[in-house]
Protein backbone atom coordinates (compact mmCIF):
# COMPACT_ATOMS: atom_id res chain seq x y z
CA UNK A 1 0.00 0.00 0.00
CA UNK A 2 2.44 2.62 -1.25
CA UNK A 3 1.06 5.62 -2.18
CA UNK A 4 4.23 7.69 -1.40
CA UNK A 5 4.01 10.90 -3.76
CA UNK A 6 7.20 11.98 -5.91
CA UNK A 7 7.03 15.70 -4.32
CA UNK A 8 8.12 13.97 -0.75
CA UNK A 9 12.34 14.20 -0.28
CA UNK A 10 13.68 10.55 -0.83
CA UNK A 11 13.83 8.50 2.44
CA UNK A 12 17.06 8.08 4.48
CA UNK A 13 17.63 5.29 7.05
CA UNK A 14 20.21 6.58 10.16
CA UNK A 15 22.59 4.52 11.66
CA UNK A 16 24.42 6.20 15.01
CA UNK A 17 27.69 4.72 15.97
CA UNK A 18 28.20 5.37 19.98
CA UNK A 19 31.12 6.39 21.52
CA UNK A 20 31.08 3.00 23.66
CA UNK A 21 32.95 1.22 20.34
CA UNK A 22 29.96 -0.56 19.42
CA UNK A 23 28.80 -1.27 15.94
CA UNK A 24 26.36 1.11 13.77
CA UNK A 25 22.87 1.12 15.21
CA UNK A 26 19.77 1.99 13.34
CA UNK A 27 17.80 4.89 14.78
CA UNK A 28 15.49 5.89 12.28
CA UNK A 29 14.58 8.18 9.30
CA UNK A 30 14.39 10.92 7.54
CA UNK A 31 13.27 12.79 4.52
CA UNK A 32 15.92 15.51 2.72
CA UNK A 33 17.02 16.25 -0.32
CA UNK A 34 20.32 15.13 -0.88
CA UNK A 35 23.00 13.21 1.08
CA UNK A 36 24.49 16.42 2.71
CA UNK A 37 21.39 17.77 3.69
CA UNK A 38 20.46 14.21 5.01
CA UNK A 39 23.49 14.39 7.52
CA UNK A 40 22.78 17.40 8.78
CA UNK A 41 19.18 16.28 9.50
CA UNK A 42 20.14 12.95 11.00
CA UNK A 43 22.92 15.02 12.95
CA UNK A 44 19.68 17.15 14.22
CA UNK A 45 17.32 14.90 14.58
CA UNK A 46 19.40 11.76 16.80
CA UNK A 47 22.24 12.85 18.11
CA UNK A 48 20.98 16.00 19.90
CA UNK A 49 22.56 14.41 23.74
CA UNK A 50 26.03 12.44 22.57
CA UNK A 51 24.22 10.15 21.47
CA UNK A 52 26.96 9.11 18.86
CA UNK A 53 30.47 9.32 17.61
CA UNK A 54 29.55 8.67 13.87
CA UNK A 55 26.65 8.43 11.40
CA UNK A 56 25.83 6.27 8.66
CA UNK A 57 23.29 7.88 6.32
CA UNK A 58 21.98 4.93 3.70
CA UNK A 59 19.12 5.76 0.64
CA UNK A 60 16.32 3.26 1.64
CA UNK A 61 15.84 2.52 -1.69
CA UNK A 62 19.26 1.08 -1.45
CA UNK A 63 18.59 -0.99 1.21
CA UNK A 64 18.37 -4.82 -0.33
CA UNK A 65 15.94 -6.87 2.39
CA UNK A 66 14.28 -10.50 3.22
CA UNK A 67 10.71 -10.28 2.78
CA UNK A 68 8.35 -11.85 5.53
CA UNK A 69 7.12 -14.67 3.21
CA UNK A 70 11.02 -15.55 2.92
CA UNK A 71 11.56 -16.04 6.55
CA UNK A 72 11.08 -19.80 6.69
CA UNK A 73 13.33 -20.77 4.31
CA UNK A 74 15.77 -18.44 5.40
CA UNK A 75 15.73 -19.10 9.36
CA UNK A 76 14.11 -21.97 10.22
CA UNK A 77 16.37 -24.30 9.14
CA UNK A 78 18.93 -23.65 12.03
CA UNK A 79 16.29 -24.38 14.66
CA UNK A 80 17.38 -28.40 14.27
CA UNK A 81 20.65 -27.57 14.57
CA UNK A 82 21.17 -27.55 18.44
CA UNK A 83 24.97 -28.83 17.91
CA UNK A 84 25.71 -25.10 17.30
CA UNK A 85 25.61 -23.96 20.40
CA UNK A 86 27.49 -24.62 23.45
CA UNK A 87 24.50 -25.53 25.67
CA UNK A 88 23.77 -28.40 23.29
CA UNK A 89 26.75 -30.61 25.20
CA UNK A 90 27.32 -31.59 28.52
CA UNK A 91 30.80 -31.01 29.94
CA UNK A 92 31.52 -34.09 32.82
CA UNK A 93 31.50 -33.38 36.11
CA UNK A 94 35.21 -31.79 37.59
CA UNK A 95 36.23 -30.25 33.95
CA UNK A 96 36.78 -26.76 34.03
CA UNK A 97 38.05 -24.08 31.50
CA UNK A 98 35.59 -25.62 28.79
CA UNK B 1 -16.87 -2.17 16.21
CA UNK B 2 -15.36 -1.30 13.19
CA UNK B 3 -15.21 2.13 11.65
CA UNK B 4 -17.15 3.18 8.19
CA UNK B 5 -13.51 3.34 6.63
CA UNK B 6 -13.60 -0.29 6.50
CA UNK B 7 -15.68 -1.44 3.39
CA UNK B 8 -17.86 -4.82 4.31
CA UNK B 9 -15.94 -7.33 1.61
CA UNK B 10 -12.56 -6.83 2.94
CA UNK B 11 -13.77 -6.89 6.70
CA UNK B 12 -15.22 -10.67 5.28
CA UNK B 13 -12.07 -10.96 3.83
CA UNK B 14 -9.92 -10.23 6.41
CA UNK B 15 -11.98 -11.87 8.88
CA UNK B 16 -11.81 -15.67 7.23
CA UNK B 17 -8.18 -15.31 6.05
CA UNK B 18 -5.49 -17.11 6.96
CA UNK B 19 -3.39 -13.80 7.31
CA UNK B 20 -6.28 -12.87 9.72
CA UNK B 21 -5.66 -16.02 11.76
CA UNK B 22 -1.89 -15.33 12.05
CA UNK B 23 -2.43 -11.36 12.78
CA UNK B 24 -4.57 -12.14 15.53
CA UNK B 25 -2.45 -15.10 17.15
CA UNK B 26 0.66 -12.81 16.77
CA UNK B 27 -1.40 -10.04 18.92
CA UNK B 28 -2.24 -12.55 21.73
CA UNK B 29 1.01 -13.72 22.13
CA UNK B 30 2.18 -10.43 22.13
CA UNK B 31 4.96 -10.92 19.34
CA UNK B 32 5.07 -7.19 17.50
CA UNK B 33 3.82 -6.58 14.20
CA UNK B 34 6.08 -4.82 11.21
CA UNK B 35 5.81 -2.76 8.78
CA UNK B 36 5.81 -5.59 5.98
CA UNK B 37 3.76 -8.00 8.16
CA UNK B 38 0.08 -8.51 6.76
CA UNK B 39 -2.52 -6.72 8.55
CA UNK B 40 -6.42 -5.85 9.04
CA UNK B 41 -6.38 -2.86 6.95
CA UNK B 42 -8.72 -1.15 9.83
CA UNK B 43 -5.54 -1.73 12.25
CA UNK B 44 -3.52 -0.10 10.05
CA UNK B 45 -5.68 2.98 9.49
CA UNK B 46 -6.29 3.42 13.00
CA UNK B 47 -2.26 3.62 13.57
CA UNK B 48 -2.02 5.81 10.27
CA UNK B 49 -5.13 8.26 12.40
CA UNK B 50 -3.28 8.15 15.54
CA UNK B 51 0.48 8.20 14.68
CA UNK B 52 -0.08 10.89 12.62
CA UNK B 53 -2.34 13.15 14.73
CA UNK B 54 0.39 12.65 17.59
CA UNK B 55 2.97 13.49 15.30
CA UNK B 56 0.74 16.59 14.08
CA UNK B 57 0.65 17.33 18.42
CA UNK B 58 4.36 16.98 18.39
CA UNK B 59 4.73 19.90 16.10
CA UNK B 60 1.68 22.41 16.46
CA UNK B 61 2.72 22.07 20.01
CA UNK B 62 5.74 23.82 19.50
CA UNK B 63 3.96 27.17 18.77
CA UNK B 64 2.66 28.01 22.34
CA UNK B 65 5.98 27.55 24.01
CA UNK B 66 8.18 28.83 21.48
CA UNK B 67 6.20 31.66 21.60
CA UNK B 68 7.94 32.44 24.97
CA UNK B 69 11.54 31.96 23.89
CA UNK B 70 12.56 35.26 23.48
CA UNK B 71 10.85 36.04 26.53
CA UNK B 72 12.37 33.48 29.16
CA UNK B 73 13.52 35.41 31.94
CA UNK B 74 17.33 34.32 31.68
CA UNK B 75 19.52 33.39 29.39
CA UNK B 76 19.97 29.40 30.96
CA UNK B 77 15.80 29.49 30.91
CA UNK B 78 16.14 30.34 27.04
CA UNK B 79 18.56 27.72 26.19
CA UNK B 80 16.18 25.60 28.37
CA UNK B 81 13.37 26.14 26.55
CA UNK B 82 14.71 26.43 22.82
CA UNK B 83 15.87 22.60 23.85
CA UNK B 84 12.22 21.70 24.62
CA UNK B 85 11.08 22.82 21.38
CA UNK B 86 13.70 21.55 19.46
CA UNK B 87 12.77 17.72 20.97
CA UNK B 88 9.17 18.37 20.38
CA UNK B 89 10.03 18.85 16.47
CA UNK B 90 12.48 15.97 16.98
CA UNK B 91 9.38 13.89 18.46
CA UNK B 92 7.18 14.58 14.93
CA UNK B 93 9.57 13.40 12.99
CA UNK B 94 10.28 10.18 14.79
CA UNK B 95 6.51 9.85 14.71
CA UNK B 96 5.71 10.81 11.10
CA UNK B 97 8.64 8.45 10.06
CA UNK B 98 6.81 5.67 11.98
CA UNK B 99 3.29 6.77 10.30
CA UNK B 100 5.12 6.60 6.53
CA UNK B 101 5.83 2.80 7.21
CA UNK B 102 2.17 2.31 6.84
CA UNK B 103 2.21 3.60 3.51
CA UNK B 104 1.07 7.11 4.01
CA UNK B 105 3.70 9.93 2.81
CA UNK B 106 4.21 12.81 4.39
CA UNK B 107 3.14 15.01 1.96
CA UNK B 108 -0.78 13.93 2.69
CA UNK B 109 -0.24 14.20 6.62
CA UNK B 110 1.51 17.76 6.39
CA UNK B 111 -1.81 18.25 3.89
CA UNK B 112 -4.11 16.99 6.52
CA UNK B 113 -3.09 18.57 8.98
CA UNK B 114 -2.64 22.39 7.54
CA UNK B 115 -6.51 22.14 5.54
CA UNK B 116 -7.63 21.11 8.48
CA UNK B 117 -8.72 17.57 8.02
CA UNK B 118 -6.47 15.58 11.10
CA UNK B 119 -6.78 16.91 14.37
CA UNK B 120 -4.09 17.18 16.98
CA UNK B 121 -4.44 17.46 20.85
CA UNK B 122 -6.95 19.72 22.08
CA UNK B 123 -4.40 21.20 24.63
CA UNK B 124 -2.64 23.33 21.96
CA UNK B 125 -5.64 25.42 21.55
CA UNK B 126 -5.34 27.40 24.68
CA UNK B 127 -3.09 30.70 24.85
CA UNK B 128 0.09 31.16 27.08
CA UNK B 129 -0.42 34.07 28.54
CA UNK B 130 2.68 34.44 31.29
CA UNK B 131 5.99 32.57 31.92
CA UNK B 132 3.90 30.54 34.49
CA UNK B 133 2.33 28.96 31.57
CA UNK B 134 5.27 28.00 29.96
CA UNK B 135 5.94 25.83 33.90
CA UNK B 136 3.01 24.58 33.90
CA UNK B 137 3.23 23.15 30.36
CA UNK B 138 6.04 21.41 31.34
CA UNK B 139 4.73 20.06 34.57
CA UNK B 140 1.02 18.83 33.31
CA UNK B 141 1.10 18.61 29.52
CA UNK B 142 3.86 16.70 29.17
CA UNK B 143 3.44 15.33 32.09
CA UNK B 144 0.29 14.13 31.12
CA UNK B 145 1.48 13.33 27.85
CA UNK B 146 4.29 11.01 29.87
CA UNK B 147 1.88 9.11 30.96
CA UNK B 148 -0.25 8.35 27.85
CA UNK B 149 3.22 7.54 25.71
CA UNK B 150 5.18 5.51 28.02
CA UNK B 151 2.14 2.21 27.83
CA UNK B 152 2.89 2.83 23.93
CA UNK B 153 6.34 2.04 24.20
CA UNK B 154 5.01 -1.49 24.66
CA UNK B 155 2.14 -1.03 21.95
CA UNK B 156 1.72 -3.98 19.31
CA UNK B 157 2.88 -1.38 16.33
CA UNK B 158 6.81 -2.31 16.42
CA UNK B 159 7.81 0.83 14.80
CA UNK B 160 5.60 3.17 16.86
CA UNK B 161 6.82 1.38 19.72
CA UNK B 162 10.48 1.93 19.10
CA UNK B 163 9.65 5.66 18.09
CA UNK B 164 8.18 5.82 21.91
CA UNK B 165 11.25 4.93 23.44
CA UNK B 166 13.07 7.45 21.88
CA UNK B 167 10.53 9.74 23.35
CA UNK B 168 9.68 9.29 26.31
CA UNK B 169 13.42 9.13 26.35
CA UNK B 170 13.05 12.82 26.01
CA UNK B 171 10.10 13.62 27.62
CA UNK B 172 11.35 13.25 31.23
CA UNK B 173 13.65 16.70 31.46
CA UNK B 174 10.83 18.58 30.11
CA UNK B 175 8.32 17.87 32.65
CA UNK B 176 10.87 18.37 35.63
CA UNK B 177 12.34 21.86 33.59
CA UNK B 178 8.31 22.99 34.21
CA UNK B 179 7.87 21.70 37.53
CA UNK B 180 11.29 23.78 38.25
CA UNK B 181 9.62 26.88 36.88
CA UNK B 182 6.59 26.45 38.80
CA UNK B 183 9.32 25.93 42.06
CA UNK B 184 10.95 28.90 41.36
CA UNK B 185 7.94 30.92 40.81
CA UNK B 186 6.12 29.83 44.40
CA UNK B 187 9.06 30.65 46.21
CA UNK B 188 9.15 34.17 44.93
CA UNK B 189 6.86 37.21 45.46
CA UNK B 190 3.24 36.78 46.45
CA UNK B 191 3.14 37.90 42.92
CA UNK B 192 4.93 35.43 41.36
CA UNK B 193 2.78 32.63 43.60
CA UNK B 194 -0.12 34.22 42.36
CA UNK B 195 1.01 34.21 38.41
CA UNK B 196 1.45 30.10 38.91
CA UNK B 197 -1.62 29.31 40.65
CA UNK B 198 -3.45 31.54 37.82
CA UNK B 199 -1.66 28.88 35.53
CA UNK B 200 -2.38 26.20 37.34
CA UNK B 201 -6.28 27.24 37.17
CA UNK B 202 -6.29 27.20 33.66
CA UNK B 203 -4.37 24.65 32.99
CA UNK B 204 -5.63 21.95 34.77
CA UNK B 205 -9.01 20.90 33.23
CA UNK B 206 -7.40 21.33 29.48
CA UNK B 207 -4.71 18.72 31.16
CA UNK B 208 -7.50 16.34 32.54
CA UNK B 209 -8.83 16.14 29.24
CA UNK B 210 -5.81 15.36 27.57
CA UNK B 211 -6.69 11.49 28.18
CA UNK B 212 -9.60 11.92 25.96
CA UNK B 213 -13.15 11.31 26.55
CA UNK B 214 -15.00 9.18 29.73
CA UNK B 215 -14.66 4.98 28.88
CA UNK B 216 -18.26 4.92 28.06
CA UNK B 217 -18.11 8.01 25.50
CA UNK B 218 -15.04 6.23 24.00
CA UNK B 219 -15.37 4.87 20.66
CA UNK B 220 -12.32 3.16 19.76
CA UNK B 221 -11.25 2.17 23.32
CA UNK B 222 -12.11 -1.38 22.92
CA UNK B 223 -10.77 -2.12 20.12
CA UNK B 224 -7.66 -0.35 20.25
CA UNK B 225 -7.79 -2.32 23.34
CA UNK B 226 -8.02 -5.76 21.85
CA UNK B 227 -5.45 -4.65 19.32
CA UNK B 228 -3.13 -3.82 21.99
CA UNK B 229 -2.44 -0.59 20.55
CA UNK B 230 -4.01 0.77 23.69
CA UNK B 231 -3.04 -0.47 26.89
CA UNK B 232 -5.33 1.58 29.56
CA UNK B 233 -7.81 2.73 29.04
CA UNK B 234 -8.36 6.67 29.13
CA UNK B 235 -9.88 6.75 32.81
CA UNK B 236 -6.99 4.64 33.70
CA UNK B 237 -4.65 6.94 32.74
CA UNK B 238 -6.57 9.88 33.29
CA UNK B 239 -6.83 8.28 37.60
CA UNK B 240 -3.14 7.73 37.22
CA UNK B 241 -2.21 11.53 36.08
CA UNK B 242 -4.56 13.03 38.92
CA UNK B 243 -2.72 10.62 41.41
CA UNK B 244 0.53 11.75 40.21
CA UNK B 245 0.13 15.16 39.97
CA UNK B 246 -2.31 16.00 43.51
CA UNK B 247 1.16 15.65 45.85
CA UNK B 248 2.95 17.94 43.58
CA UNK B 249 0.87 20.12 44.12
CA UNK B 250 0.65 19.83 47.56
CA UNK B 251 4.19 20.47 47.16
CA UNK B 252 4.08 23.62 45.31
CA UNK B 253 1.27 24.48 48.36
CA UNK B 254 -0.53 25.25 45.33
CA UNK B 255 -4.55 24.37 45.30
CA UNK B 256 -6.05 22.55 41.93
CA UNK B 257 -9.13 23.90 41.26
CA UNK B 258 -11.33 20.50 41.68
CA UNK B 259 -13.55 21.43 44.68
CA UNK B 260 -14.21 17.38 44.32
CA UNK B 261 -10.74 16.56 44.69
CA UNK B 262 -10.22 14.26 48.02
CA UNK B 263 -7.96 11.01 48.61
CA UNK B 264 -10.00 8.24 48.69
CA UNK B 265 -8.06 5.91 51.21
CA UNK B 266 -10.47 2.72 50.58
CA UNK B 267 -9.87 3.15 46.40
CA UNK B 268 -6.78 4.39 47.29
CA UNK B 269 -6.78 6.60 44.75
CA UNK B 270 -8.11 10.54 44.68
CA UNK B 271 -11.63 10.84 43.58
CA UNK B 272 -12.11 13.89 41.36
CA UNK B 273 -14.76 15.97 39.22
CA UNK B 274 -15.72 15.71 35.59
CA UNK B 275 -14.32 18.31 33.59
CA UNK B 276 -16.20 20.02 30.79
CA UNK B 277 -16.89 18.00 28.42
CA UNK B 278 -18.51 20.19 26.14
CA UNK B 279 -15.79 22.69 26.18
CA UNK B 280 -13.38 19.85 25.08
CA UNK B 281 -15.87 18.87 22.09
CA UNK B 282 -15.96 22.53 20.87
CA UNK B 283 -12.42 22.62 21.22
CA UNK B 284 -11.76 19.76 19.23
CA UNK B 285 -13.97 20.64 16.59
CA UNK B 286 -12.06 24.00 16.11
CA UNK B 287 -13.57 26.49 18.24
CA UNK B 288 -11.05 26.30 21.24
CA UNK B 289 -9.56 29.88 21.87
CA UNK B 290 -6.53 29.50 19.88
CA UNK B 291 -7.76 27.07 17.20
CA UNK B 292 -7.13 29.01 14.25
CA UNK B 293 -4.41 31.14 15.23
CA UNK B 294 -2.21 28.00 15.84
CA UNK B 295 -3.56 26.49 11.86
CA UNK B 296 -2.35 29.77 10.49
CA UNK B 297 0.67 29.84 11.66
CA UNK B 298 1.47 26.32 10.79
CA UNK B 299 0.18 27.46 7.36
CA UNK B 300 2.65 30.75 7.20
CA UNK B 301 5.15 28.83 8.76
CA UNK B 302 4.98 25.86 5.94
CA UNK B 303 4.54 28.84 2.75
CA UNK B 304 7.15 30.54 4.22
CA UNK B 305 9.74 28.06 4.00
CA UNK B 306 8.95 27.21 0.47
CA UNK B 307 11.29 28.67 -1.05
CA UNK B 308 14.15 26.58 1.24
CA UNK B 309 12.69 23.51 0.22
CA UNK B 310 13.07 24.42 -3.36
CA UNK B 311 16.65 25.64 -3.06
CA UNK B 312 17.71 22.22 -1.17
CA UNK B 313 16.17 20.41 -4.37
CA UNK B 314 17.60 22.37 -6.87
CA UNK B 315 21.25 22.09 -4.80
CA UNK B 316 20.58 18.36 -4.73
CA UNK B 317 19.79 18.46 -8.42
CA UNK B 318 23.26 20.07 -9.39
CA UNK B 319 25.33 18.29 -6.68
CA UNK B 320 23.86 15.03 -8.74
CA UNK B 321 25.18 15.75 -12.18
FE1 LIG C 1 6.95 15.48 22.87
FE1 LIG D 1 7.60 17.15 25.64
Amino acid sequence: MSEAEPKDWPLWEVFVRSAHGLAHKHVGSLHAAGPEMALQNARDVYTRRNEGASLWIVRASDIVATQPEDREALFTAAEDKPYRHPTHYTVPEGVKNL
Amino acid sequence: MYTQMVDVSERGLDENSEQQRIFDDKIDRGVTIEADDWMPRAYRETLVRQISQHAHSEIVGMLPEGNWITRAPSLERKCILMAKVQDEAGHGLYLYSAAETLGTSREAMIDALLSGRSKYSSIFNYPTLTWADVGAIGWLVDGAAIINQIPLTRCSYGPYARAMVRVCKEESFHQRQGFEVLTTLCRGTPDQKALAQDALDRWWWPAVMMFGPPDAESKHNERSMRWKIKLYTNDELRQKFVDQTAPQADFLDLAIPDPDLAWNGERGHYDFGSPNWTEFYDVVSGNGPCNRERLRARIAAHEDGAWVREAAVAYAEKRKQ
